[in-house]
């Protein structure tokens, strides 16, 4: 089973590169460089060190951004589903948040934060954690009332169902907004470095697209989906590991 | 299992009237809104016997066995568990739900120790409990297995292990064997009946089914809707003591069976 599901990733992956390999030998423009051209940029600006140092540089507000959107946005998003009032209160700001253009919006927040790492976490904030909030509360207001109720008649308190009950239930569709929002992260935080200053895995794209090296700034972008993907792989296994019984559902439906 | 037990429990006390109340309901009204749900019902519970809510739907049975449970508040009326006035939920009741109410994620183990584990019981000793009550209602070896691998009647047996690691005076169950499959329920009922011998415990016991709750109660109360009322309580009397095989052919089970069906038959649309 595991291998069956191993050898169909290879099998696409392997479709999509060669895929690639074949377009950029047409070519389908001139910008566009073949995938061996643009590995072999990845491996030499990894070679060179370019890489690491760009990532030193984007990592910054996207770990930063994406810690604050996870933590706050769980947070906020449980409130929201406990209460109608902060639903009222809250609820609008993500859902306006989420519907934002938010590239259009850059030149206020750099107005009101300057240059600097605020607006670049700011903009990564914006991008993951309206869907982070609002996935969470809505699994937190769809806790099935019968496993509450079991809650209560066994004596729990108000913060054993919220921790021990509601959490737990809402976890699968916690996770899927933190997938959701995370990836948005990421192309928040490379929006930042192409809109705000170039730093990091934006300016290698700004700056090769300028002198035409095509072939690097499809390795930097190449090289941060690898990480998103890696990223929200190892995601999936943090939440099969704590939530095992929940893989396959609920047991009372 | 052995019949020792009936005599200290008080079911073969020659009167009725003989028997210590363990729970009852006085003069509870309980309206959703404009809706009457339950108006004025009295009932007693006897110490250490099954009672039986039966009654067709809309009769108000589960709403007053939340109530007991603590669980809804009734408009007005009192509820005493062991001249306890009752005010929420408490450790002298444990609940078993219709659709079982696990936990998906947790283990089997787990499930069955939670009632201790959000009483503060260490680890070591809540599992130790719930083990021994895994064993007694015939799960051994699947305490590490989760609900969605078990088959309807497992997960129910689930719940009730959960229910008497706790060590409740009064179980609470409501329609517990309305969602697992026709043999499986025959054998549920029959080891009910066992239960409520070795456990001593009161068992208050919610059922639409006429036959399951005059086969496994010591006390059957008729709810009728519309006034919500106790139209009638029936004691079955002489096949308690026959053993499991013989009370489904007994004459007195199968007049009552009639004699219910005929009472409820115009409240069935």
């Amino acid at each position: 089973m595991m291998n069956r599901s191993l050898s169909l990733k290879v099998l696409s992956a392997v479709i999509l590169f060669g895929a690639w390999e074949i377009a950029g030998h047409i070519p389908v423009s001139f910008a566009f460089p073949t995938f061996m051209e643009s590995m072999g940029a990845l491996m030499r600006m990894m070679g060179d060190g370019t890489m690491l140092d760009a990532y030193a540089e984007t990592l910054k507000p996207l770990a930063v951004g994406i810690a604050i959107s996870a933590v706050l946005g769980i947070a906020i998003g449980v409130w929201v589903g406990l209460s109608r009032f902060f639903d009222w209160l809250f609820s609008p700001i993500f859902i306006v948040m989420q519907a934002a253009p938010l590239a259009a919006l850059i030149p206020l927040l750099i107005l009101a934060y300057g240059i600097g790492l605020t607006s670049k976490v700011l903009v990564v904030c914006i991008m993951a954690m309206p869907v982070i909030v609002l996935n969470t509360a809505g699994a937190v207001r769809n806790t099935p009332d019968s496993i509450k109720e079991m809650g209560r008649s066994y004596l729990a308190t108000d913060l054993d169902i919220i921790l021990k009950i509601i959490i737990p239930a809402a976890s699968p569709v916690i996770f899927a907004g933190l997938r959701l929002g995370i990836s948005a992260g990421f192309i928040g935080a490379i929006l930042a470095e192409l809109k705000i200053t170039p730093t990091g895995v934006g300016d290698i794209i700004t700056y090769s697209r300028s002198i035409a090296d095509y072939p690097s700034m499809y390795a930097a972008i190449f090289s941060i989906i690898l990480l998103a993907v890696l990223f929200l792989n190892l995601l999936e296994r943090v939440e099969a590991a704590l939530f095992k019984g929940n893989q396959r559902g609920y047991a009372s439906d | 299992m052995p019949q020792t037990s009936a005599a200290e429990t008080g079911t073969d006390a020659t009167e009725d009237t003989a028997f210590e109340i363990a729970v009852s309901t006085r003069n509870i009204s309980k309206n959703f809104g404009d809706v009457e749900a339950l108006n004025d019902l009295s009932l007693e519970f006897p110490l250490g016997q099954l009672t039986s809510l039966l009654g067709p739907s809309g009769c108000g049975k589960t709403t007053l066995l939340k109530i007991i449970a603590g669980l809804l508040e009734p408009t007005s009326g009192e509820v005493e568990v062991n001249g306890q006035k009752v005010t929420g939920p408490g450790p002298d009741r444990a609940f078993v739900f219709q659709d079982f109410a696990l936990l998906p994620w947790a283990s089997v183990i787990r499930n069955v120790a939670f009632g201790l584990e959000l009483r503060g019981v260490a680890r070591s000793e809540r599992e130790a409990v719930a083990e021994s009550y895994i064993k007694q209602v015939g799960l051994a070896g699947f305490e590490n297995a989760y609900p969605h691998e078990l088959s309807g009647g497992m997960r129910q047996r689930v719940g009730l292990a959960r229910a008497l690691a706790v060590d409740a005076e009064v179980l609470l169950m409501d329609e517990p064997f309305s969602a697992v499959d026709e043999q499986t329920r025959r054998k549920f009922q029959e080891d009910l009946l066992g239960l409520v011998q070795d456990q001593k415990k009161t068992f208050i016991f919610v059922t639409h089914s006429i036959e399951e709750a005059v086969y496994v109660s010591d006390q059957v109360a008729i709810l009728l809707p519309r006034p919500s009322r106790v139209s009638e309580i029936i004691r079955p009397s002489s096949f308690r003591g026959k053993g499991v095989d013989n009370i489904r052919r007994d004459p007195e089970y199968l007049d009552i069976v009639d004699e219910i069906w005929t009472s409820l038959r115009r409240y069935v649309e």
